[in-house]
């Protein structure tokens, strides 16, 4: 990903301090040798399933005739795949909208605390953060419990107050709750990246705008804005990545809602259903891989979009 | 959120902003800058937004801490956001423990396990990868550096059947090491050691090193690697996030109860409360997940000081 540069690459070391000839090259080796043992797993654990996935792709197992090859038809059944498509479809109405609601908040958050004008600022941000301590899992029971009927406060609260307040459970409102949870899960992860971008900003460009008479919005929008683009342009592709790989949620909610979460109700869900209740395996590597596909494409159009309004 | 590593758990953006910054401000910013411009009043109304995000995040925790204090009838007819009944934390923390064999405590160990070995040595791997990468101009680092952030992008499911099924080829599944093995690989961490590596050792001290003699080994352990503490306890603490958190991987490999987390425990918990016949242990899920969450909460808040530093550090850079 361009949008992450290495630091100090491309900037040789300045001559006269490396000692040519013998001694450079040890250090070359050297510093292939702090970097193996990182390589050699990531080898392991990255690119040899990433290999094997693409080989099982082009298989199918069968009863009758064992493991053969069927070139691309794997690719082909999952073009035409119903099921697959509608997972698609729910996890990119989910990115439309979850994303830009997270991150705005996330954004508005960061831009409150960097203002200096909140009481109590260090206990809003680490209060805020918290969250994301907390496992997706313990994160989905909790949230599914508040939105169950057998303890939940919504039900409570319709009691209570007499309210019509929908069932979050149910197959129209599962995934807007879904939303909620990651959305509560990640909102104070992301704000803490802007805040961390906005305070490295150089006070010095606030005093000129000052002088210039700018007010707090046009500081904003004239100089935080632009100066935290790169963090802004990041979190939103790992943002993106994230929700076309949702899982978790819903594979926990399942036992709360079982009617209104499918077994592929997301392409990951669908990979995993595929997989282990179905013994698909080759099936599920090929969704698998065209999912990764479509999730590297969207985020590398996101990231060249992102990068490019910068002048 | 998503499979094996939410972006989160996963990766983080905590890579940040890629703008080139004279290094002056930088130092600048580390000595505690100012407070945007000149010294502006303190906002009633901006601090009362704040609080409403704070509540929403808070809100859910302080459900949980409520509803572990009561017992389990007291819980399915009480109102959620309120004490009700005998307070019955330390009973519900003690049957937690105790239940169905001590099983919680099996559970807990086998997280620790995974922390221990699958945290602690991404740290080191990664210490050592964003070591050699930051300090080492050898011909090949940028074609390093582009294969490890490209994997990113590779979503975790992806990932997960391949790995699963060289695994069970070789009898690594229904064992610790199906989950210690993939949890050894943190992009980020390599990331935030790369950046933080290039900014904490100056050249000098490194040269200085070289002309006494020290070989390179000693040099890295006795003058870089206590320069890097306050990075290395910010990757140490994302990668037992991530591990502690882990519930796709170890969902996939383990099927044995005796080798699950706590992640997958839980949720075994639950789910036998939702089967017909299934014994109902709401309260025991509830206080199950209060203690599987106050290690990590704790960590994050003794540790402030640490990891917010190195956060920062990770999204500063030239």
């Amino acid at each position: 990903m361009a949008v992450i540069s290495p630091p100090g690459i491309g900037k040789r070391s300045a001559p006269g301090l490396s000692p040519p000839g013998r001694a450079a090259s040890r250090r070359h080796w050297a510093g292939w040798g702090f970097v193996s043992p990182f390589l050699i797993v990531f080898a392991l654990v990255f690119l040899a399933p990433i290999g094997y996935s693409v080989y099982l792709s082009l298989y199918r197992s069968q009863l009758i005739g064992g493991t053969r090859f069927v070139g691309l038809d794997n690719y082909q059944q999952a073009f035409g795949d119903h099921e697959f498509w509608s997972g698609l479809g729910r996890v990119g109405l989910f990115l439309l909208v979850q994303v830009p609601v997270m991150l705005g908040v996330a954004l508005l958050v960061a831009l409150a605390l960097d203002s200096g004008r909140l009481y109590g600022r260090s206990f809003f941000r680490i209060s805020i953060f918290l969250p994301y301590a907390v496992p997706a899992v313990v994160a989905s029971l909790m949230w599914g419990f508040m939105y169950g009927k057998r303890f939940g406060l919504v039900a409570s609260i319709n009691e209570h107050l007499h309210t019509s307040l929908p069932d979050p459970l149910a197959p129209g409102w599962v995934l807007a709750s879904i939303g909620n949870i990651v959305t509560w899960e990640f909102v104070g992860y992301n704000m803490l990246i802007f805040y961390a971008a906005l305070r490295v900003i150089p006070g010095s460009l606030y005093e000129a705008a000052e002088i210039d008479g700018a007010g707090q919005w046009r500081i904003i929008a004239a100089i935080k804005l632009p100066a935290i683009r790169g963090a802004l342009v990041i979190a939103t592709v790992f943002s993106i990545i994230g929700s076309f790989q949702l899982f978790n949620e819903p594979s926990i909610l399942k036992s709360l809602a079982p009617n209104a979460i499918t077994t592929y109700f997301t392409p990951n869900y669908y990979t995993y259903s595929l997989s282990f209740a179905g013994q698909q395996h080759n099936y599920a590597a090929t969704v698998a891989i065209v999912m990764g596909l479509v999730t590297m494409v969207v985020a590398y159009a996101v990231q060249l979009r992102g990068m490019r309004k910068e002048v | 959120m998503s499979a094996t590593s939410h972006v989160p758990d996963t990766v983080a953006p905590a890579a940040g902003s890629p703008t080139a910054r004279p290094r002056r401000a930088l130092r600048a910013g580390r000595a505690g800058r100012r407070h945007s411009p000149g010294r502006p009043r303190r906002s009633v109304l901006l601090t009362g937004l704040t609080a409403v995000v704070t509540l929403y995040s808070l809100l859910p925790l302080g459900w949980l801490l409520i509803n572990a204090t009561k017992t389990q009838p007291r819980l399915l007819d009480s109102f959620g956001l309120w004490f009700s009944g005998h307070f019955a934390l330390w009973d519900n923390v003690r049957e937690t423990f105790t239940y169905d064999d001590h099983i919680f405590v099996r559970w807990l160990l086998n997280t620790l396990l995974c922390v221990l070995l699958g945290a602690g040595g991404a740290t080191f791997l990664a210490v050592l990868g964003g070591y050699g990468l930051a300090k080492f101009d050898f011909a090949g680092r940028r074609a390093v550096f582009a294969v490890v952030i490209g994997a990113v992008a590779v979503p975790g499911a992806a990932l997960a059947v391949p790995t699963f099924l060289m695994f069970s080829k070789i009898g690594l599944t229904d064992t610790p090491w199906a989950v210690i093995i993939p949890s050894l690989i943190s992009p980020f961490g390599l990331y935030l050691m790369w950046v933080f590596a290039a900014e904490a050792i100056p050249e000098e001290l490194l040269e200085a090193a070289r002309m006494d003699g020290a070989g390179e080994i000693r040099t890295f352990f006795r003058i870089s690697l206590p320069l890097l503490a306050p990075g290395i306890v910010t990757v140490l603490l994302f990668t037992t996030v991530a591990t502690w958190n882990n519930y796709f991987l170890p969902l996939i490999m383990i099927r044995n109860p005796h080798w699950y987390p706590l992640t997958l425990g839980l949720n075994s918990w639950n789910q036998q409360a939702a089967t017909v016949g299934g014994q109902p242990v709401f309260h025991l899920v509830i206080t199950g997940s209060l203690l599987t969450i106050v290690p990590l909460i704790a960590a994050f808040l003794l540790l402030q000081r640490y990891w917010q530093s190195g956060l920062a550090a990770g999204s500063v850079k030239e």
